[in-house]
C-alpha cells in the first residue's frame, strides 16, 4: 500500500510527502493506542467523580488492589537485587557464553506469559506438581495462593533491571573502581559508593519498568491464582472479572487505577531518559572528580 | 551490545567476590531454570506418541493457524507503519511529536486487562469505533479474530518503532544527497540507499513483536470470544486446558509455544548481529565506491 504513491516516503525536500507520513503516523496511532486509552479515562468517569470514587468502597476491588501491591512489593525489591547482581557479575567481562546468558535473561520476555503460569503449576501444584508432595507436606500451598502470584510476577519482570544496567556498565570503565580500590575501599564500599551511583538513573529506569509489568501483570497471574474473587485475585484480573460479570463501572474504575499508574510510570521514564542522557554525557568528566 | 574490552591486564585484580555471580544463578536456578526443567520433564513423561496427538488435535492445529497467522499480519503491519511512525518522529518536525513520542510506548505501560478492556469496548458494535466500522463495512471487530488482530497489533506497535527509530537517526544525509547527485530519483534513493540500511533494525522489530503477539494473552482474552477454530489463540487453549484439568495437553501445548519461544529468540539474535555486521559492511562498501 505504501510505496505505491510517489511522494509516500519523504526526504527533507518534500514537505508534502512528509505531511502525509506524519498523518498516516498520527491516525494509525490515533486509532490503536489513543482511543482505547481515552475511552478508559472518558468510561471511567462517565458519570462523575463521585461514582468513580464510589468504585472504592468495594471490598472485591480493595482486596484485589492489596494483592497486587503485594506481589508487587516482594517481587520487585527481589528483581532489583538479582537484577544489579547479574549486572555487576556479567557486564565489562568477557568470558565464554556471555552471549548466551544474556539471551537466557532475557528469555521470560519471549515466553508466553501463560506457559510461566504453567510452568509453575506443572512444578507446584499439589495434585499434580513435581514438587507438589514436598510443598503439601511442609504446610505449604504455593498455587491458587498469593506465593505463587508472586513467583509469577518475579519471572516476568526479572529481566528489566539487568537489562538497563548492564549496557551503562559495559560503556564505562573500570578506572573509578580501580581507584576506588587502589585508594583501600572493599568491595561493599566499590559497589555502594561508586558502581551504584554510576548507574542509578539506568537503575531507577528499570525499577520503573519493573514495577509497572509487575502492578499489571495478567497471564502467568490468572494461570496461578485461581481468581478467587476477595482472596487470590490481584487488580488485572479483577478488571477482566468485573468485565465479564457486566460490572463495566467497577471494571473502568480499576482500570482507569491501572492506566493512571502506566501515564505515571511513562512520565517518569521520560525524565528518567533525560536524566540518564545527560548521564552519559557526563559519564567521562566524572572521571576526574 | 557485547563491548570490546581493550585492556584485560588489571582484571585478575579487579574481580569481584563471587558473591554476585551466587546471587545470579541461585537466582535464576530457582525462579527460571527449575520451572523450565520441570515443564520439559512432564512433557517428556507424556512420551513421543501421546505428544505428537496432542500437540497436533485439530483444536490445537486451530488455534496455531489463528495465533502464528494473525500475528504475523499483525506485526507485518506494524512493520510497514512503525517504519513511517519512525520516520515522522525523526526525520519531520510537527506539533504534537512529543506526544506521538510518548504515546508509542503506552503498550509497554499499560497493563495487558486494561487494553484488552479499553479495545473490546472502542471495537464494540456499539463503541467509538466498532459502530461506524459496523455502519460502513458490516465489519465487527470485537469478538472475532478481527478483534484478536487488532490486540495483536496494539500490543506489538512499539517494537518496529523503536528499533528503527535509532538507525534511522544515524544514516547520514549525505548519503542520500549523494545519491540524488548521482542522479537517482526519490524512490531509488528510498529503496536502494536508505531501506536497505534499515532493513535488519524493520525484521528484527517484527520478530520482536510477531513473537509478542504470539505470546500475548491478556489484551486477546478479552476482546475474543474464545470460540475453538474461530478466534481461540493457543495461550488461551492452555487455559482451558488447565480448567479442564486436562494437565498432559496443557504441557504438550506449552511446550510447543516455547520451543517457539526458543526459536524466536534465536532468530531475533541472530537479525541482530547480521544487523550489526551489514552496518559495517554498507559503509565500508560506499566508502569504497
Amino acid at each position: 500500500m505504501k510505496g505505491q504513491r510517489k511522494p509516500l516516503f519523504s526526504l527533507s525536500q518534500n514537505a508534502w510527502g512528509s505531511g502525509l507520513i506524519v498523518l498516516v503516523a498520527c491516525l494509525y496511532v490515533g486509532v490503536i493506542i489513543l482511543l482505547p486509552a481515552l475511552a478508559v479515562v472518558v468510561q471511567a468517569f462517565a458519570k462523575g467523580v463521585g461514582v468513580f470514587l464510589e468504585n472504592f468502597r468495594s471490598p472485591e476491588l480493595l482486596s484485589a488492589l492489596r494483592m497486587t501491591l503485594l506481589a508487587t512489593g516482594i517481587a520487585v525489591p527481589l528483581n532489583t537485587i538479582f537484577g544489579l547482581a547479574a549486572a555487576t557479575a556479567i557486564a565489562r567481562r568477557s568470558f565464554p557464553g556471555k552471549a548466551l546468558l544474556l539471551s537466557v535473561i532475557d528469555l521470560p520476555f519471549s515466553i508466553s506469559p501463560v506457559v510461566v503460569g504453567l510452568m509453575l503449576v506443572l512444578l507446584y501444584s499439589p495434585t499434580n506438581g513435581l514438587l507438589g508432595g514436598v510443598i503439601s507436606s511442609l504446610g505449604w500451598k504455593i498455587i491458587f495462593s498469593w506465593p505463587g502470584i508472586v513467583l509469577a510476577t518475579i519471572i516476568v519482570t526479572f529481566p528489566f533491571m539487568a537489562r538497563e544496567v548492564i549496557p551503562l556498565l559495559e560503556e564505562e570503565g573500570w578506572e573509578q573502581e580501580e581507584a576506588a580500590r587502589t585508594l583501600g575501599a572493599s568491595n561493599w564500599q566499590v559497589f555502594w559508593k561508586v558502581t551504584l551511583p554510576s548507574v542509578r538513573w539506568a537503575a531507577l529506569y528499570g525499577l520503573i519498568l519493573t514495577t509497572a509489568r509487575a502492578l499489571g501483570e495478567f497471564g502467568a497471574v490468572a494461570v496461578v491464582s485461581g481468581n478467587v474473587v476477595g482472596q487470590t485475585q490481584t487488580l488485572p484480573l479483577f478488571v477482566e472479572d468485573a468485565y465479564k460479570q457486566y460490572q463495566t463501572e467497577l471494571a473502568f474504575g480499576a482500570a482507569m487505577v491501572l492506566g493512571g499508574v502506566a501515564i505515571v510510570s511513562l512520565l517518569l521514564k521520560v525524565l528518567v531518559e533525560q536524566l540518564l542522557e545527560g548521564e552519559r554525557k557526563s559519564s567521562k568528566a566524572d572521571i576526574t572528580e | 551490545m557485547v563491548a570490546v574490552l581493550p585492556r584485560r591486564g588489571g582484571k585478575p585484580r579487579l574481580r569481584l567476590p563471587s558473591w554476585p555471580w551466587r546471587i545470579t544463578w541461585a537466582y535464576l536456578g530457582l525462579v527460571l531454570f527449575l520451572p523450565l526443567a520441570g515443564m520439559l520433564l512432564k512433557a517428556a513423561g507424556v512420551g513421543p506418541a501421546g505428544f505428537w496427538e496432542k500437540a497436533t488435535s485439530p483444536v490445537a492445529l486451530a488455534s496455531y493457524r489463528i495465533s502464528f497467522g494473525l500475528a504475523a499480519l499483525a506485526s507485518l503491519m506494524n512493520g510497514v507503519f512503525g517504519l513511517a511512525i519512525a520516520w515522522a518522529l525523526i526525520r519531520c518536525r510537527f506539533p504534537g511529536q512529543r506526544v506521538l513520542d510518548a504515546l508509542i510506548d503506552l503498550p509497554f505501560a499499560l497493563p495487558t486487562a486494561v487494553a484488552g478492556l479499553a479495545l473490546s469496548f472502542v471495537y464494540s458494535p456499539e463503541g467509538w469505533l466498532g459502530a461506524p466500522l459496523m455502519q460502513a463495512f458490516g465489519l465487527r471487530v470485537s469478538y472475532t479474530a478481527v478483534g484478536v488482530a487488532v490486540a495483536m497489533v496494539f500490543i506489538s506497535l512499539p517494537f518496529v518503532v523503536r528499533t528503527v527509530e535509532p538507525v534511522l537517526r544515524s544514516l547520514e544525509k549525505e548519503q542520500e544527497e549523494a545519491s540524488w547527485c548521482l542522479g537517482a530519483n526519490q524512490q531509488q534513493t528510498f529503496f536502494r540507499v536508505v531501506l536497505p540500511q534499515l532493513l535488519p533494525a524493520i525484521l528484527g522489530g517484527i520478530a520482536q513483536g510477531y513473537s509478542r503477539a504470539v505470546g500475548e494473552y491478556g489484551s486477546v482474552v478479552m476482546i475474543s470470544s474464545n470460540i475453538p477454530f474461530k478466534d481461540l489463540i493457543t495461550p488461551t487453549l492452555i487455559v482451558q486446558h488447565l480448567e479442564e484439568y486436562d494437565f498432559e495437553a496443557a504441557t504438550v501445548i506449552g511446550t510447543v509455544m516455547l520451543l517457539f519461544s526458543l526459536v524466536s529468540l534465536a532468530v531475533i539474535n541472530a537479525i541482530q548481529v547480521w544487523g550489526q555486521r551489514y552496518q559495517g559492511g554498507a559503509s565500508s562498501s560506499l566508502s569504497k565506491s
